[in-house]
């Protein structure tokens, strides 16, 4: 069984009377550890895709299964809870809340989670640490790149161990050598045997996962599998978790 | 995420905009100013009007009133004999459940004088020694009158403090005290000797405005006297008290009302009877024994009604609700609109936050955490209000002492004050509900999409 199965999964919106189908009939599964890109070009669907996924929306139609979870039938606390503990969110805007310092901003979902302050503390530094900003904690957003904020970001979505983390254009608001060092974060959290889930509609981008799958207006164009091939570079095979590359 | 942390957020988004939550406050905090203000204000008058009520003679004095007769006894009328000491000497001897019966015969139109200065007492009336009991009267200086002075309706009279300040000085202005025993003084132009004074009555906070006052003796007056406060200085029902005059009931009788007070014609009439009843539990068949002993020396005829200070003390006691109600009401007014204050900010909060509670709701936070988040903002917000409305209040207070005769001077309640916090956390709390359920509900994607 996979880490997410997602069956016959639309996703429709009435927009005046008319009908968008922002998905249309989703099939997919992701494995764990896997590192997986969704590409396709703005507005196919990718967003609203990662959003049902990651049980921040639900779907008109259709199954999906996380770690073995119907989602369906899940009321808001249980998704709540499942957004909590399973899933990490890397947003484009980062979106860090402003009034908060680095070190609360990571801690934010182990409140939810009710873990005790000094648990927090130590893991959202520990976090830090993973992604190079130990020494930026007691700074506020407004004071970090746009690069330092998105690592801010990946430590929140890394922090309460999540069994998935999902990025939506992790890249899009950075500059291009930003943006690399970013990508090399994410790979390297990938060897640690990380499941990532990259949306992206910079085929680039996608290039740096070994499976891809592409929409096109909500409706899945192609599935890319580099493993299948033997051409996978990526050791996510053997999930060497913790093992510098 | 518990309470705790939840209340330091709050206090951390109170802070964050400390000049808007100010303004909101606002509301509150006059509203519980106002509240624990009118309050003391009303303790204050409560205080002063049951200080009065026990220097009229407490709460088991009975006035017997001349009345009108009934109209079915109009045509009696012309016969009613009024109050007389017949009356006096009926209750004493034939209703045993009255304790005290004091007499009193006033003397209309009275001028005191000795030499240059004169005065008017409040009251210049013949009286029993009933009438120390009967009044609360305490004698300071001095003696009563006796059995002798009453059967020889002897010129003699005991005064109060107020009649002694105004013939002979006040300790306040001489420095030292003048007890006049034995003076002489004229009553409408007889020859009086004073043989009695009575103490000094006045209220608690009289008094220690007065010892305050002595203390800050040595200072020098700069400018003209000056007077706190609207109307005469300290609780109207002292002052009376103290400008009392009595002599005996005989000699107010005989040297004043036999030599023709109406129309040159006698008049025994007594202007007042007091009662005071054994015991208070007896008072209705008391009452019921006074009444059947005046219908026959009043031969039937239903001239008189008792007035007890039972309906003194409902009478006071309404006029506490009243106030009471319509102050609340103010404060409860003026606490509405802070609660509107703040729902009407914690909505534009949300409103700024709409991405904050998107990003919250991504990273697992529940609908009911968003809810308690919100709502202890609020709360927060009203508490702060509340707390600062406590330290505004003594603030108002004191003006309000100032504005206010010192009888009835303001006095703050610790009920007050927890009923004003306690208020106006309900109404935090009730103002949050709606704006904490608003945000709760926020569909985290449209939360996160919103620019
Ligand atoms: N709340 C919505 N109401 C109506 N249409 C929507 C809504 N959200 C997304 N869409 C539509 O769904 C389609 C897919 O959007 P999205 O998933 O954001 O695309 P992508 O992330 O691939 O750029 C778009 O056509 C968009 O207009
Ligand atoms: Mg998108």
């Amino acid at each position: 069984m996979a880490l997410v199965e997602v069956r016959n999964v639309s996703k429709i919106y009435h927009l005046g009377g008319e009908e968008i189908r922002a998905l249309d009939n989703v099939s997919l599964d992701i494995e764990a550890g896997e590192f997986i890109s969704i590409i396709g070009p703005s507005g196919s669907g990718k967003s609203t895709l990662m959003h049902i996924l990651g049980c921040l929306d639900t779907p008109t139609k259709g199954t999906i299964s996380l770690d073995g979870v119907m989602i369906q039938g899940a009321s808001p606390r249980q998704l709540a809870a499942i957004r909590n503990q399973k899933i990490g969110f890397v947003f484009q805007f980062f979106n860090l809340l402003p009034k908060l310092n680095v070190v609360q901003n990571v801690e934010l979902p182990m409140i939810y989670a009710g873990c005790s302050a000094r648990e927090r503390r130590e893991r959202a530094l520990e976090a830090l640490e993973a992604v190079g900003l130990a020494n930026r904690s007691k700074h506020r957003p407004s004071q970090l790149s746009g690069g330092q904020q998105q690592r801010v970001a990946i430590a929140r979505a890394l922090v309460n161990r999540p069994r998935i983390v999902f990025a939506d254009e992790p890249t899009g608001n950075l500059d291009s050598h930003t943006g690399e060092a970013i990508l090399a974060l994410f790979r390297q959290l990938s060897t640690q045997g990380r499941t990532i889930v990259l949306v992206t509609h910079d085929p680039e981008i996608a290039a740096v996962t070994p499976r891809r799958i592409e929409i096109r207006d909500g409706k899945i164009a192609a599935k890319v599998d580099l493993t299948l091939a033997g051409l996978d570079r990526s050791p996510r095979s053997g999930p060497a978790a913790g093992a510098a590359p | 995420m518990n309470l705790f942390n939840t209340i330091a957020v709050g206090m951390k988004e109170v802070w964050a905009h400390k000049f808007r939550s100010l303004l909101t406050m606002l509301g509150i905090i006059l509203g519980v100013a106002s509240l624990v203000g009118m309050s003391a204000l009303i303790k204050g008058m409560e205080n002063g009007m049951k200080e009065a009520m026990i220097a009229m003679g407490g709460a088991d004095k009975v006035l017997l009133e001349q009345q009108e007769v009934p109209s079915w006894q109009e045509h009696l009328a012309p016969q009613a004999p009024g109050r007389t000491m017949a009356d006096v000497i009926a209750l004493r001897h034939s209703a045993p459940l009255l304790r005290l019966v004091s007499p009193e015969m006033a003397v209309n139109d009275v001028i005191l004088s000795r030499g240059e200065k004169r005065t008017w007492p409040s009251e210049c009336v013949g009286v029993w020694p009933a009438v120390l009991e009967m009044n609360l009267h305490t004698l300071a200086h001095g003696r009563f009158f006796t059995d002798l002075d009453e059967e020889q309706a002897n010129p003699v009279c005991v005064i109060g403090t107020g009649i002694r300040d105004d013939l002979f000085g006040s300790p306040e202005d001489l420095g030292r005290e003048i007890i006049p025993i034995g003076e002489t003084i004229l009553i409408n132009s007889q020859p009086f000797t004073i043989v009695g004074m009575f103490e000094r009555y006045e209220g608690e906070e009289d008094r220690r405005q007065r010892e305050l006052a002595a203390q800050r003796k040595n200072e020098p007056q700069v400018g003209p006297q000056r007077q706190r406060g609207w109307g005469r200085r300290g609780n109207w029902a002292f002052w009376r008290k103290n400008q009392t005059v009595y002599m005996p009931l005989n000699t107010a009788w005989i040297r004043f009302r036999a030599a023709g007070d109406r129309d040159g014609i006698p008049d025994p009439r007594l202007t007042d009877i007091d009662l005071k009843v054994a015991k208070l539990e007896l008072l209705e068949p008391a009452l019921q024994q006074a009444r059947n002993v005046l219908m026959l020396t009043h031969r039937g005829i239903e001239d008189f009604g008792f007035r007890t200070q039972e309906n003194q003390l409902d009478n006071i006691n309404q006029q506490i609700r009243n106030a009471r109600l319509s102050g609340g009401l103010i404060a409860g007014i003026s606490l509405l609109v802070g609660g509107i204050g703040i729902m009407n900010i914690m909505l534009a909060s949300i409103n700024e936050r709409i991405r904050e509670i998107g990003i919250c709701k991504a990273v697992g936070a529940t609908g009911p955490a968003i809810f308690t988040q919100i709502l202890v903002e609020s709360a927060v917000i009203a508490l702060v209000g509340a707390a600062m409305g406590v330290v505004a209040s003594y603030g108002f207070v004191q003006v309000l002492a100032q504005m206010s005769p010192s009888a009835n001077a303001p006095v703050i309640t610790p009920l007050a004050l927890v009923v004003g916090v306690a208020f106006s956390l309900v109404v935090g709390v009730v103002a949050g509900l709606f704006p904490a359920f608003k945000a709760a509900r926020l569909n985290p994607i449209q939360a996160l999409r919103y620019e």
